[in-house]
């Protein structure tokens, strides 16, 4: 129940026709529209990388909800950037397995080697640095993951390697 | 002894086991809280019986109007098993329900501590700006910190900080001092619907606001300022003229912007209005006001005040009230008058205006029309067949329907109390053998879903109320009343047919099962679209749904906050003034408060004030009426003036001047028009006149008023000898405040109007309801202090006075329905039937002198269907332009989808734009660029 | 000694297709239930098995599906949820389930949904389970095509769907009511109990939430019945256990055991012991937000009462062997950045108490603590107790830390003495 003024909102053609059938096969399957809003921003980070305001916007009036209330759980969520990140993301695992097996220095030589810390982005947009709860491989600790891939008993010397996959 | 309903629940949760949760329904238990018993209403939680029994327990996210969600954890108390439990647990009262025989202690020592420990937790990131907040001195986070003890902070690490947002012209945000209690977005996005306000991320870096910065949406919006406990949420006017609420010089008043008049504090220093906050009352207006009624005061501020008696060709220093007396002495006895009522000024201004002029020559200042629909209204209402509906009434309701009124903005209260009766629906019929307490807001809500109670909304084009309405109608005025004529038909089938397209039929129908289903249905309807079948219609349904339900309520809205005192008046149209003057050229008007142009087509208003021999004209603010007027009279505005006005539904209520302004120009009119009363009659001074005898001469000159002279206890009342004080008993600075001019304290002002000083002297305890000038309670200096004042947390205030009804209900009266039903709409040819499309912000005459709200208000356009937009070869934006009287507007084009063929709607009220002919047909042509 | 729930799972190799699965005798408990037992009997025996919640609270399995409202005037859609968000840290027991054998799970969950009568089933995966992921989709397509999943399920009239919801990354997801909440689209916010999800869950309707171990059980219940799962145990509680270790062990892994092995033979005989140097200074039995145990609980059987008995619970049964080069200070600072940045914000205690913890560890281990914040820190070990919090995930982050003061009280006292972390770096 808004009034007052009526302010341009992000045009819905804004979603591509992908974009739109992935959500709409998910709001098919929810009571309405408004409980597949996660699902939502998870697809159209998926295609996009990241959730901007401009996808805010389009996935409110998608779903006839509110910027306020997409945004209200867009920002809830750790894995909903609502940054721009680089083209892989790497989550190293700092929880407490981790920790024991010293995901430090393994933060350590990646900050050196990206020349970034936790929370940024690389210059050539490569790699974005996160840090994650437990990955659930506590057995294979220090664990981190980059996009889909989870690496285990990850050791200094195997980052180079690691890296020039994704370079 | 209670009668309790037993059921077992069983839980999962890491630290749980299965336990029991006893629901009672409203009868009385009896609950020991630190060893002493108690008798409390059932199907309460503990935090509720705690206050209600005056027991200070703090609390934070709870809130009367929107339950408990147990979330600030500052409530906890210790439970105990039974009276051998020693050790007992810590639970939060808010999330308790009462169970009888149940032991709890307030006074525990670990409860103690750890409702301490919450305020230490909250000041982790509170920062110490107590001095410069806003909040400061009306706070509940100061209230509770003090209550619970807390002082030192052990807590020495950084503080998180926020960027704070731009949120419009009426609030203004310090996102710094949040709590996190999310009392703002439950009552902003859960209880009034608005959807821009929200909280954002997660653990302790939660955020509330809007998702950019941007004026915040709702009309509801300034509630906020009272919703939330601490300096988030400020008045921004108020921040433009900043006083401590224990400096200012308050008063109970009532909204003067519409026609439901809730009830409002209004709060002065130095001679300036500053702030209107809301004042409960439970059957009108409860918890909250619109930003119209809230932000609207700063017209009593205006630089367009009039503060000057004026006399036409004199010098303006040459007058003062002597002069201005000996001018008005001749023009009154010497010619005929007529008086010229006004349906924004008090009921005693009205009615010493027509004892002056004499009942045959007192008009009312509207026109034909509108007096016609309303005269209606006062009819349908004194018949008594049905109930006319409190807010109160409406949020009880369990089916709603709207006839050709858009509440939203001609009575946006109203639009809140039908949200809440629909949530309200729907949460009943969740509950429904379930074995969950009502007060239980979160739970409730789970369990709701997107269920909504009945409502149909019938109105011309879309309302922000459709989104919540089970039905939607969007058709002309006539149209509607078909609709309802064919409603009542359904509920009574000895009634004739009506002819509808079938799409019509299947809403008629679902509309009157729903209805004739309902036990508490309201039927709202109202004069915005100058269409009298409209209220015969609404009447009908209503009469007809006697039948079946065990209470039928009716609403109508009208357009001023006193419309409906000045239409009980019966007295004639502005037109048939018109006539009068035209007839007799001797003529001397007297035009109460009323600015003509905004009630009539300027070429009829030119022809009154052309025939007129003299123009008296008492107002408060130079309007294109004053123009004309050839003596002017400074009139007190509402804050500066004592008096009575009529609500929509026939309640009289009282409101009490704030303060005596400066000038002595600037007095209540209806004491201007009691002083002429008495140069007319040769005798006195006119000035020994009270407001109660004002409204005892109103009752004796109309019997259908009776009752109204005891709205409020007369000027005399006292409680133990004591007048009742204006100012808290900490105002400050009283001998320092005119020390600039003589260091000696000038004697107080005296009011002999009413029971009030202008100090802070007098009773300290708890007036009675009509005469709360502000809430406060030892210990509870925020607007929280509502719940000392009332029977129950939420309920009504204790010897609730809530104003008084004039219409009275007759169980026995018969329907006997209007049947006369209006033609079916037809488009014309190349002409349109022209409404008017109102705007909380910009549609009513005296809000628009506050800044913001003239900023908010449409500029002014045409809105025209999607269909006729082809034919007239006219996109959105592009220029139309229409004729009215003679006079020719170029107008942008807006295309609404839900307008019907053949309607034209422009927005009403806006400065500057003449009255336009409502509900009549205008001749659009698109201009050709 | 039996596996019933690993003994088709090989590390290394892909797991079983629909076809294999059913060879093995899969879904064979499924047809057995909807052949010739009634919902209520399933519940019944399930309740009789003694199987108790694998997701951390103990609670009688069967028990908790008895409180769903069953019958004609049962509200529907009634819900059937596997909780798979496993992010508790130290923990990943589900995981080698979901990767191992999801038509396990997928049986399980038939047969929980049979026993409430469910219509719609979720899995709430976390996100980085992106295998698992893969194979539970692979895996619901074959049951649906195999008609174990959809309408009239082997001719029995009875239906169910499946669905497969990933999280987007909240600790909180894994709390039952949170999870409702993420699911319905909203902020994971958990619920207030009563009322229960049994009563009012998933979009107002009767829910049931187990986690993954729980219902990979069940499909071995209805197939050998209530006393063989009773005997699998060497301890009061029924049937095999998922444990793990982590941490500087030479063999950190996850294996079935009868449920009620001691300590001192998961850390030796299957973990083989502490890494060459390093001593073993304190263990978290059941993930994070479990109290410390110490070399004197060894052996400590480890099953719901014996645990609780030595002062800590069962939790996950993965534990987190804390060795004597870890600092505990900067252990437990550890664990308290993890709950102080997954509170949800929704109460006061949480969301203001663990940041402050959290801040007090840190600079206690940075030498510049306090006796005075050594008390602080006890004392939110109390107010930030059960009951005293919204939801149980503040008293569990407290766990950890309440039996390190205890246990480890030195360690503490040296940095506020020392100035520093006697540790070194
Ligand atoms: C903060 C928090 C996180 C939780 N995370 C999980 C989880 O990841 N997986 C899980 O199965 N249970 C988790 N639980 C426990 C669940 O709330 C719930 O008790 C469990 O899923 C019930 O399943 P069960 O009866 O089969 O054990 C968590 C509880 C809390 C308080
Ligand atoms: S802004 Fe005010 S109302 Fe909202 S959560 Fe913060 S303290 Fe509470
Ligand atoms: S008022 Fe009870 S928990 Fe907030």
């Amino acid at each position: 129940m808004q009034q007052i003024h009526t302010k341009e909102i992000t045009k819905p053609e804004y979603l591509t026709d992908l974009e739109r059938n992935e959500i709409d096969h998910e709001v098919a399957l929810v009571p309405h529209k408004s409980a597949a809003v996660i699902e939502a921003l998870k697809i159209v980070q998926h295609y996009r990388g990241w959730i901007s305001d401009d996808s805010v916007n389009a996935i409110a009036a998608y779903l006839q909800m509110s910027a306020a209330e997409v945004d209200s759980v867009a920002t809830f969520y750790n894995l909903i950037f609502r940054k721009p990140v680089g083209r892989h993301v790497i989550l190293v695992c700092d929880s407490i397995s981790c920790y024991v097996m010293k995901y430090g220095d393994i933060y350590k030589a990646l900050q050196e080697k990206l020349k970034i810390r936790f929370g940024e982005t690389t210059g050539d947009q490569c790699f974005t640095l996160l840090p994650n709860c437990c990955l659930g491989c506590c057995d294979h600790a220090p664990a981190l993951m980059i996009d889909n891939d989870l690496y285990k008993d990850v050791t200094i010397d195997m980052l180079d390697r690691i890296l020039t996959k994704y370079t | 002894m209670a009668k309790s309903l037993k059921l077992v629940v069983a839980c999962s949760l890491i630290h749980d086991s299965p336990f029991e949760v006893i629901i009672t329904n409203d009868t009385m238990s009896t609950i020991y809280i630190d060893n002493k018993p108690f008798e409390v209403k059932a199907g309460k939680n503990l935090l509720e019986a705690c206050l209600s029994l005056g027991i200070d327990l703090p609390y934070f996210c709870w809130h009367p109007a929107l339950g408990s969600v147990g979330a600030c954890r500052q409530c906890a108390v210790k439970v105990f098993k039974d009276e051998n439990d020693t050790r007992g647990r810590l639970v939060m009262s808010c999330m308790e329900s009462i169970k009888d025989g149940l032991h709890l202690s307030v006074s525990d020592t670990t409860a103690k501590a750890f409702r301490s420990q919450v305020i230490e937790w909250l000041m982790t990131n509170h920062p110490h700006d107590c001095p410069v907040c806003d909040e400061g001195g009306s706070c509940h986070l100061q209230d509770m910190t003090v209550m619970t003890g807390h002082d030192y902070r052990r807590y020495h690490y950084k503080k998180r900080t926020y960027t704070n947002q731009y949120l419009g012209p009426f609030i203004h945000h310090e996102m710094n001092r949040c709590i996190q209690c999310y009392r703002c977005v439950r009552y902003y996005h859960d209880y009034a619907g608005g959807k821009d306000l929200n909280v954002f991320a997660a653990h302790n870096h939660v955020y509330f606001g809007r998702e950019q910065n941007g004026v915040l949406q709702s009309p509801f919006s300034g509630n906020l300022t009272e919703v939330c406990p601490t300096g988030v949420f400020t008045d921004k006017t108020l921040r433009e003229h900043y006083t401590r609420k224990w400096d200012l010089t308050t008063a109970p008043s009532v909204c003067h912007h519409c026609s439901l008049g809730c009830n409002t504090i209004a709060g002065e220093r130095y001679g300036a209005l500053r702030c209107i906050t809301n004042r409960f009352n439970s059957q009108v207006n409860g918890y909250f006001l619109c930003d119209r009624g809230r932000f609207g005061y700063e017209f009593v501020n205006s630089d367009n005040r009039i503060t000057q008696p004026l006399i036409r060709n004199r010098a303006v220093e040459a007058v003062d009230e002597t002069v201005l007396m000996d001018h008005l002495r001749t023009l009154i006895t010497n010619n005929t008058i007529i008086g010229i009522g006004s349906p924004r000024a008090s009921v005693e201004s009205n009615v010493a205006l027509m004892q002056l002029v004499g009942k045959e020559n007192f008009y009312q200042g509207i026109s034909d029309n509108l007096g016609f629909i309303e005269k209606r209204i006062v009819e349908v209402l004194q018949t008594g067949v049905v109930k006319t509906a409190s807010l109160n009434d409406i949020q009880q309701s369990d089916a709603i329907l709207v006839l050709g009124e858009d509440i939203w903005n001609t009575a946006p209260v109203m639009a809140l109390a039908v949200r809440q009766g629909v949530m309200h629906t729907a949460a009943e019929q969740a509950l429904q053998n379930r074995a969950l307490p009502a007060w239980h807001d979160a739970a409730v809500r789970e369990l709701v879903q997107e269920e909504k109670g009945f409502l149909a909304n019938c109105t011309i084009t879309t309302s922000p109320l459709d989104e919540i309405s089970t039905s939607v109608v969007h058709a002309a005025p006539d149209e509607l009343a078909r609709i309802g004529f064919a409603i009542t038909q359904h509920l009574n089938a000895s009634l004739s047919p009506v002819q509808l397209g079938n799409d019509a039929m299947t809403k008629v129908a679902a509309i009157a099962a729903a209805l004739q289903r309902a036990k508490r249905p309201v039927i709202i309807s109202g004069t915005s679209c100058y269409n009298e079948a409209l209220i015969r219609a609404a009447f009908d349904i209503a009469a007809a749904l006697k039948a079946t339900a065990d209470e039928v309520h009716i609403a109508y809205v009208l357009p001023e906050c006193n419309s409906m005192g000045l239409a009980m008046m019966g007295a004639s149209s502005f037109e048939n003034a018109v006539l009068r003057v035209s007839r007799n050229t001797n003529v001397t008007a007297i035009l109460l408060e009323n600015d003509i142009y905004r009630n009539m087509p300027a070429h009829i208003a030119d022809v009154f004030f052309d025939k007129c021999q003299q123009c008296i004209v008492l107002d408060s603010l130079n309007n294109p009426t004053t123009q004309k007027a050839d003596v002017l009279i400074p009139a007190a505005t509402f804050a500066e003036a004592d008096g009575t006005l009529v609500n929509n539904e026939g309640r009289a209520q009282r409101f009490y001047q704030v303060f005596i302004p400066a000038n002595k120009n600037i007095q209540e009119s209806w004491k201007w028009l009691l002083k002429l009363q008495a140069l007319k009659n040769g005798t006195g001074n006119g000035q020994a006149h009270h407001p109660e005898d004002v409204l005892t001469l109103c009752e004796q000159l109309m019997p259908q008023f009776t009752g109204i002279a005891s709205v409020a206890p007369p000027h005399d009342f006292r409680i133990h000898g004591q007048s009742l004080p204006r100012a808290p008993h900490r105002y400050s600075g009283r001998t320092a405040m005119l020390s600039n001019l003589a260091v000696s304290e000038p004697k107080p002002k005296q009011d002999g109007d009413s029971p009030f000083t202008f100090t802070m002297e007098g009773f300290s305890g708890m007036p009675p309801s009509p005469l709360i000038p502000f809430f406060w309670s030892p210990g509870w200096n925020s607007i929280q202090s509502v719940n000392k004042y009332q029977q129950e947390p939420g309920g009504a205030l204790r010897n609730e006075h809530a104003g008084q009804l004039l219409f009275q209900y007759k169980q026995e009266a018969a329907p006997v329905y209007f049947k006369d039903m209006p033609e079916a709409f037809v488009a014309r040819n190349e002409k349109w039937l022209l409404l008017p499309q109102y705007y909380i912000m910009g549609s009513e005459e005296l809000s628009f002198y506050t800044s913001g709200v003239a900023e908010l208000s449409p500029d002014v356009y045409i809105a025209i269907s999607e269909k006729d937009a082809e034919p007239l070869g006219v996109v959105n934006g592009s220029l139309i332009s229409i004729k009215v009287f003679e006079q020719t507007y170029e107008l942008p084009v807006k295309i609404e989808a839900a307008l019907q063929r053949g309607v034209a709607l422009m927005p009403a009220g806006l400065p500057g734009i003449q009255v336009m002919p409502w509900n009549g047909y205008v001749q659009l042509v698109s201009v050709k660029l | 000694m039996e596996r019933p729930l690993t003994q088709y799972i090989h590390p290394g190799c892909p797991p079983f297709d629909f076809k294999e699965y059913e060879m093995t005798g899969g879904y064979s408990a499924l047809q057995k239930a909807l052949k010739s037992m009634t919902p209520q009997e399933v519940q019944k025996l399930v309740q009789d098995s003694g199987l108790k919640g694998r997701g951390g609270a103990g609670f009688n399995t069967g028990m908790k599906w008895s409180f769903v409202p069953m019958g004609e005037d049962a509200p529907h859609p009634k819900y059937l949820i596997a909780n798979a968000d496993e992010m508790e840290p130290g923990t990943f027991k589900d995981r080698l389930l979901l990767e191992g054998n999801p038509h396990q799970l997928i049986e399980g969950m038939i047969l929980a949904a049979y026993a409430i009568q469910a219509d719609v089933s979720y899995i709430f995966l976390r996100w980085a389970y992106k295998k698992a992921a893969q194979l539970l989709r692979k895996s619901i397509q074959e049951a649906y095509a195999a008609g174990v999943l959809g309408k009239n399920i082997l001719g029995s009239g009875f239906s169910l769907e499946m669905h497969l919801h990933t999280g987007v990354g909240r600790y909180m997801c894994g709390e039952e009511t949170a999870l409702l909440n993420a699911l319905e689209g909203k902020r994971a916010t958990p619920r207030a109990k009563p009322p229960f999800p049994q009563i009012s869950g998933l979009y107002g309707k009767p829910t049931i939430v187990n986690n993954v171990e729980t219902l990979c059980c069940v499909p071995h219940i209805v197939n050998n019945g209530a006393e063989w799962f009773k005997g699998l145990s060497n301890s009061e509680d029924s049937g095999t256990k998922l444990y793990g270790v982590s941490g500087k062990v030479n063999n950190p892994g996850c294996w079935e055991l009868p449920i009620g092995v001691t300590m001192r033979e998961l850390i030796e005989e299957h973990a083989l012991g502490m890494k060459n140097g390093y001593q073993l200074k304190g263990v978290l039995p059941g993930g994070a937000s479990t109290d410390f145990l110490t070399t004197e609980h060894l052996d400590v059987k480890m099953d719901f009462a014996s645990v609780a008995a030595a002062g800590s619970r069962l939790g996950t049964g993965t534990m987190v062997v804390m060795d004597d080069a870890t600092c505990p200070v900067g252990f437990v600072h550890n664990l308290q950045h993890f709950f102080a940045q997954e509170s949800c914000g929704w109460c006061t205690p949480c969301r203001e108490g663990l940041p402050w913890v959290e801040k007090m560890l840190l600079s206690l281990e940075q030498g510049n603590g306090t006796n005075e914040e050594l008390e602080l820190l006890q004392l939110h070990t109390q107010l930030l107790g059960p009951g005293n919090t919204f939801c149980a995930l503040a008293p569990g982050a407290m766990e950890p830390l309440q039996s390190a003061l205890k246990y480890f009280k030195e360690d503490f006292e040296m940095h506020v003495a020392l100035h520093k972390c006697p540790y070194g770096e």
